[in-house]
């Protein structure tokens, strides 16, 4: 794992010519949380700038990203486009803080994330992101609410708390009834309408879901897009990655990537009044 | 996540994953079954053999007429006139002189022949006092032995070796019967218990052949001559094996004393002490010991190994796993304790049952061979802290790997 060189600059949480200025005037127009966070604290969910990542294969240096910077408000539905080799799944990993970037910045949640060691980004990961995955990701041996409890086991939340936590999302997705199945024995849509609990338990800032449909029929598709919208209502930032045009006009705003670089529908374009 | 939290999912993966966690606990098991069997047995037979000692008498000095020089080897008193005699017995006797000499027994031997009506038997005919019991280890299996009034009344009695009876008198009971010894009638009181031939050639006599007297009856009445006063032999035992040596210094002490001789080196008896069998005996056993503990302790390693190989197929067959904890927050540290965990957890787990497997065989194996199994409390302690060891040293290894694996790499592999 390549450690990023710390950009030179780099401001503290709070200041920086790389973040839009943040003045009280503002938090009037930033859309309230459901999470009851005071709405002066609500900056861009995500701001990237100039993010490169560069993974080197031996002699073989290959550039996923070539320097993408855009932003993401608060309550926004964003999908990310493009075909494979694009880069989108390197922007996914370094969105979902499974992966630093070789240089630039990325600060979810007003926290700088690139320079941040593993078990920061353990715990950012822990508390602001919720992950949806193509494959559900579920563990086969635990019950529905044990897999939706397991983030805040690592949040240190006691167990009675987990449990009540757990059923409330499980309800939320429309499986209270599914508690003590095992995801053997649920069907795809319900194993990933299980992930989308987990991913809503600990009440993050982002929700993060890779090719959440990839994997389902269209009737389960369809159903697991419904959810991600009705979370959208109701105030979430969902980042949607997809090579799937049709799942991506789901979202507000798509942000198309090729070839390691965003060419439509960065903030500047959405500020442009493109759709 | 706390410890509380870390010993669940730990736990819970032990259960879930059961097969893998059966063999694993069954490897360490038999690596601690081996190890408490193999030892218990080299222990066993070390504690049969000292004890089989023990029997014959050790902490056991004999001291014998004569002086060893270092040119000619021993050299016998002056004339046939023993220079031990029953006066330097009763003198080691005292416990003022002598603390740490528990028993003392004085012998003089001649060989006679033994008649019983028609039947002509010769033996040992061993003078001595009652504590030749003790200091011989021998007990009486009817009758009674050599009491003190027999010494002061010469009493004309006679204890017989379990073989000399038998000869004389054949399945009839020999106590109360009459045995001319040396042409004097002696009345049998007593029979010797039979220790079995040593089967040692080294060893003078049979011991069940022999016929015990009073020292007394046997210096005035039975051997006459130049030994009216003197014996062939004082046997001395110490208060126990550790005092051997205190008891040396002060029987030599006390004799070099009575003797009148200045220099240790002009000594005109000579003291044997009888450990160099016993150190022999033990050290062969220590060998067998350390062999059986060394083979057990390999059976260990391997089962160490085996531990440490599951773990690592574990940590492969859970990549995705340990890639998802790790994307909804675990620490490394996290993943590295609940491997950390599992591992103790099994290593315990299999050591608690090798010590229970062990002590069930070494309950159930001496019923089907001759050996004795002895339990040793350090050996079972020391084989459940290998476990629990092996299973946190052979632990850590599979655990910082699957600690140190990238998220992302973890959840795309299949």
């Amino acid at each position: 794992m390549t450690t990023p060189e710390r950009p030179t600059g780099s401001p503290a949480i709070g200041g920086g010519a790389a973040r839009p200025p943040l003045t009280l005037d503002d938090t009037s127009e930033v859309w309230l949380e459901p999470t009851g966070r005071h709405p002066a604290l609500d900056r861009p969910v995500i701001e990237v700038d100039e993010v490169r990542k560069t993974y080197s294969n031996g002699s073989l240096e290959v550039e996923a990203l070539r320097g993408v910077s855009f932003g993401i408000q608060s309550g926004e539905y964003v999908a990310v486009m493009g075909p494979s080799g694009s880069g989108k799944s390197t922007l996914m990993h370094i969105l979902g803080c499974l992966d630093v970037p070789t240089s630039g910045s990325f600060w979810l949640a007003g926290e700088d994330v690139s320079t941040m060691s593993e078990d920061e980004l353990a715990h950012v990961r822990n508390r602001r992101i919720g992950f949806v995955f193509q494959q559900f990701n579920l563990l086969a041996s635990l019950s529905a609410w044990r897999n939706v409890e397991l983030p805040l086991i690592y949040a240190g939340i006691d167990r009675s708390a987990r449990k009540e936590r757990a059923l409330a999302a499980l309800d939320r997705v429309g499986l209270g009834d599914r508690i003590e199945h095992r995801p053997g024995e649920l069907s795809g849509g319900q194993q990933q309408r299980v992930a989308v609990a987990r991913a809503l338990v600990t009440d993050p800032d982002l929700i993060l879901a890779d090719e959440p449909t990839g994997n389902l029929d269209s009737v389960s598709a369809r159903d697991v897009l419904d959810l991600l919208e009705e979370l959208h209502r109701s105030g979430r930032t969902i980042v949607l990655i997809t090579h799937d045009a049709d799942v991506a006009t789901e979202a507000e705003r798509v942000m198309r990537i090729r070839d390691g670089e965003i060419f439509e529908g960065d903030l500047a374009d959405s500020a442009a009044g493109l759709p | 996540m706390n410890v509380l939290e870390t010993f669940r999912t730990g736990l819970e993966a032990v259960v879930t994953h059961r097969l893998r966690s059966g063999l694993t606990i069954l490897g360490i098991m038999i690596g601690i079954t081996a190890v408490i069997l193999t030892v218990g047995l080299g222990e066993g037979a070390q504690q049969q053999v000292s004890s089989e000692i023990t029997a014959l008498g050790s902490n056991l000095l004999t001291i014998s007429p004569g002086s060893t020089t270092s040119s000619s080897g021993i050299r016998g008193g002056f004339g046939t006139a023993s220079t031990l005699t029953l006066a330097n017995a009763t003198a080691l006797d005292s416990k003022t002189v002598a603390p740490d000499i528990g028993a003392v027994a004085p012998t003089s031997s001649e060989s006679e022949s033994l008649v019983a009506g028609t039947t002509n038997w010769t033996t040992t005919v061993v003078g001595t006092w009652p504590s030749w019991l003790t200091v011989r280890g021998r007990s009486i299996t009817q009758g009674r032995f050599i009491a003190g009034h027999d010494l002061t009344t010469r009493a004309d009695v006679v204890v017989l070796g379990s073989t000399t009876a038998e000869e004389l008198f054949g399945a009839r009971d020999p106590v109360g019967q009459t045995v001319t010894v040396a042409g004097l009638p002696m009345s049998v009181i007593g029979v010797l218990n039979t220790v079995g031939s040593s089967g040692d050639s080294s060893s003078t006599s049979d011991q069940d052949d022999q016929a015990i007297v009073p020292i007394t009856t046997a210096s005035t009445q039975l051997f006459g001559g130049t030994t009216r006063n003197s014996v062939s032999d004082i046997l001395v035992q110490a208060t126990s094996s550790s005092t051997l040596s205190a008891a040396y210094q002060e029987a030599n002490a006390e004799l070099l004393s009575l003797h009148g001789i200045t220099t240790p080196a002009d000594a005109d008896y000579t003291i044997t002490p009888e450990t160099s069998l016993v150190s022999t005996a033990t050290s062969v056993d220590k060998t067998l010991t350390v062999l059986l503990g060394g083979i057990a302790g390999i059976s260990l390693l391997v089962g160490g190994i085996g531990v440490m190989n599951i773990m690592l197929v574990s940590v492969t067959e859970r990549i995705r796993e340990i890639g998802l904890r790790k994307a909804l927050g675990a620490t490394p540290r996290v993943i590295r304790r609940q491997f950390l965990v599992e591992a103790s957890v099994l290593g315990l787990l299999g050591g608690v049952l090798g010590v229970g497997l062990g002590l069930l065989g070494a309950w159930i194996l001496p019923h089907f061979i001759s050996d004795p199994i002895r339990i040793s409390a350090a050996a079972t302690a020391g084989a459940i802290v290998v476990a629990i060891g092996i299973g946190v040293a052979f632990g850590v290894y599979p655990a910082g790997r699957a600690a140190k694996l990238p998220p992302i790499d973890a959840l795309r592999s299949e």
